[in-house]
This record gives structure tokens, C-alpha cells and sequence, in this order.
């Protein structure tokens, strides 16, 4: 086991210890992973209700779920969708920067991650205010006919799927608005040098949680745009 | 690392693993996003979701280092699945057959 004061080359400020209840820097950092695998757990169970819910609904009301998952633009979801899996690689490559000591090259990665992942965010509040617009909002305002003032199919269900929608959608903008902040203090603290090869257990933890967010939305891709995109009933 | 003797030592892979799974990911994000736009019937939500499940076994097993980690990691990541598996299953079991006979009340 290699010791941890040896391979440690960032200003002694930051140099990160053992602490005493662990006996190796290796023992602490699985303890950490395994840490945050299990809050991750727990984040599948937070979505995966949402997920069941989806099913459920869309299994009770085909034809309603059908007609109203065709008014998401297939084109936006899907560029939307590329820019999530570029902040995932960014990501990754900034946890590699910080493994091999590149502190300007975490710092570099971290800040296109962020840009990334703002541009995401930047797209879904556009796909919002289109809704909104477009009165596809669940509530007061819900309305969806069409131009000729011709009802939609199941006008009583379609509600149902924009709800969906945006509870699953809007929950996760939510864990990414969050990861935006926690990426932010990680900037921060990279620039002062506080990570490094010896030590750099945030920004790997931090990178499983951006990575799990991308897969929620690797399903709610195509469950939202993709899966009744040819069945719209005529 | 090379001065790492422990397993979890920080585990460097090579960038052009991250290129290519990125690579494979961006494209089937457009081939999942093409092939919706065929009408498959009953198959395309089978489609779609197989391409989703791959893409994020390549996420979990390369981006989130699953592939490298510890035996205790993985069984907590399968775990997982099993719970959620048991959450969607034993519920759309009974959604789905529910309407298979005339039961009073439904």
C-alpha cells in the first residue's frame, strides 16, 4: 500500500488525510464510492416511481400518451440528448485530468461540463416556454386543439402524459440545476490545485452522480419523444 | 497509478475507451432516433428501450468505472436493478392482467 504523504504533490494545505477510522487511503476511498453508489440507489428508486407511474398511465391510455408524445420535437430531444452525452464525456475526462494530476486540464473539463450542462438546461426551458405557449401545460390553461379547433384524441387523458412530462423532466432539470452548484465548488476548489492524483475523491464521486443523471434522461429520451412517434392514431 | 499498490487506486484509463464509448453512445442516439420514426408496431418501444438499456450499461460499465470497481460496488449496482426490476415487473404484471377475466370490483 502506498503511503499517501509520498505520492502527494499539491501545497500542504490541501493534501488530503487519512482520517482515523480508516486505515488506507484506498479502504477510505472505497468507502466513499460505495458511499455514493448507495445514495445512487436510492435516486433509482426516487425516479424509478416516476418510471412506473409513466408505464402505468401509458398502458391505461395508449391512444392519449400516443397523440400528445408527438407534439415533443423529435429533432431538439434528440440534439438535446448529444449534449448531455458530450457533459458526460467532459466529465469523464476531467475525472481522468484529476487522476493523472492535470489540475488546468479538471479545471478545463469541469468548465465545459458546465456549459454543457447549462446549454441542456438552456434547451429543456425553451421546450418549456414552447408548451406553455402552445398551452400544453397541465391546469387553467390546458387546451389541446388544434388550429382548426379540433379536439385532441382523449382530450380527457392527454394531461395526463404533459404532467408526466414535466414531473419527470422538471425533476431531472432539478438534480442537474443541482449538479451546476456542486460543479461550481469544484471549479473552485480544482483551481486552488485541492485535487490530484493522490486524492481527488469529489470529482469522481461528483462524476457518478452527473453520469446517473445522464442515464435517467438515456430513458427519458425515449420515452417521452421516441416510442409512439408512429403510432399517432389517424 | 503506478505508485498505487492498493485496487482502488485511481484507475486511468485510456482517453480513446471515453472516445469510442462516446462515440457509440452519440450514435445510437440517432439511430433510436431514426428507427422511432418507422412503424415497427408493437416494436418500437422494445427497440427504443434495448437501444436506452445498452447505452447505459456502456455509461455505468465505462463513464461511472463500474467495469473496474469493486465486487461490493457491483452487487450494490445490481441490487439496485433488481429492486427497480421488482418495482416495474410485479406492477405491470398486475396491470396487465387485470383485465384477463371478468373479476368483481375491477
Amino acid at each position: 500500500m502506498a503511503s499517501h504523504a509520498a505520492d502527494t504533490h499539491a501545497d500542504p494545505h490541501v493534501v488530503s488525510t487519512i482520517q482515523h477510522h480508516f486505515e488506507s487511503a484506498d479502504q477510505q476511498k472505497d468507502a466513499s464510492t460505495i458511499g455514493m453508489w448507495v445514495f445512487l440507489v436510492t435516486e433509482v428508486m426516487f425516479f424509478g416511481g416516476m418510471f412506473l407511474a409513466y408505464f402505468v398511465y401509458r398502458q391505461a391510455y395508449p391512444a392519449a400518451f400516443a397523440s400528445a408524445s408527438n407534439n415533443t420535437s423529435l429533432l431538439i430531444g434528440a440534439a438535446n440528448t448529444t449534449v448531455l452525452i458530450c457533459s458526460s464525456l467532459t466529465m469523464a475526462l476531467a475525472v481522468r485530468s484529476a487522476a493523472v494530476g492535470k489540475k488546468n486540464l479538471i479545471v478545463l473539463f469541469l468548465i465545459l461540463t458546465l456549459l454543457l450542462g447549462g446549454t441542456f438546461l438552456g434547451v429543456k426551458a425553451y421546450e418549456y416556454h414552447d408548451k406553455w405557449v402552445r398551452h400544453e401545460v397541465p391546469g387553467h390553461n390546458f387546451d389541446c386543439r388544434d388550429e382548426s379547433g379540433k379536439a385532441c384524441i382523449d382530450a380527457g387523458h392527454t394531461p395526463l402524459f404533459f404532467a408526466l412530462y414535466f414531473g419527470m423532466t422538471g425533476l431531472h432539470a432539478t438534480h442537474m440545476i443541482v449538479g451546476v452548484g456542486i460543479i461550481l465548488f469544484l471549479i473552485s476548489q480544482a483551481r486552488k490545485g485541492a485535487y490530484g492524483p493522490a486524492w481527488h475523491t469529489p470529482v469522481e464521486l461528483f462524476g457518478l452522480y452527473w453520469h446517473f443523471v445522464d442515464i435517467v434522461w438515456i430513458f427519458l429520451f425515449p420515452l417521452l419523444y421516441l416510442i409512439d412517434r408512429s403510432a399517432v392514431p389517424k | 497509478m503506478a505508485n498505487h499498490a492498493g485496487h482502488a487506486g485511481p484507475h486511468v484509463v485510456p482517453k480513446r475507451l471515453y472516445f469510442a464509448v462516446f462515440f457509440a453512445l452519440v450514435v445510437l442516439t440517432w439511430v433510436t432516433t431514426f428507427v422511432s420514426t418507422l412503424d415497427l408496431g408493437r416494436w418500437n418501444i422494445f427497440v427504443a428501450l434495448a437501444i436506452a438499456i445498452f447505452k447505459a450499461s456502456l455509461v455505468v460499465l465505462f463513464f461511472m468505472h463500474v467495469w473496474y470497481s469493486t465486487r461490493l460496488t457491483k452487487m450494490i449496482v445490481m441490487a439496485s436493478l433488481f429492486w427497480l426490476m421488482l418495482l416495474l415487473f410485479l406492477t405491470m404484471a398486475d396491470i396487465w392482467t387485470r383485465t384477463w377475466m371478468g373479476v368483481p370490483g375491477r
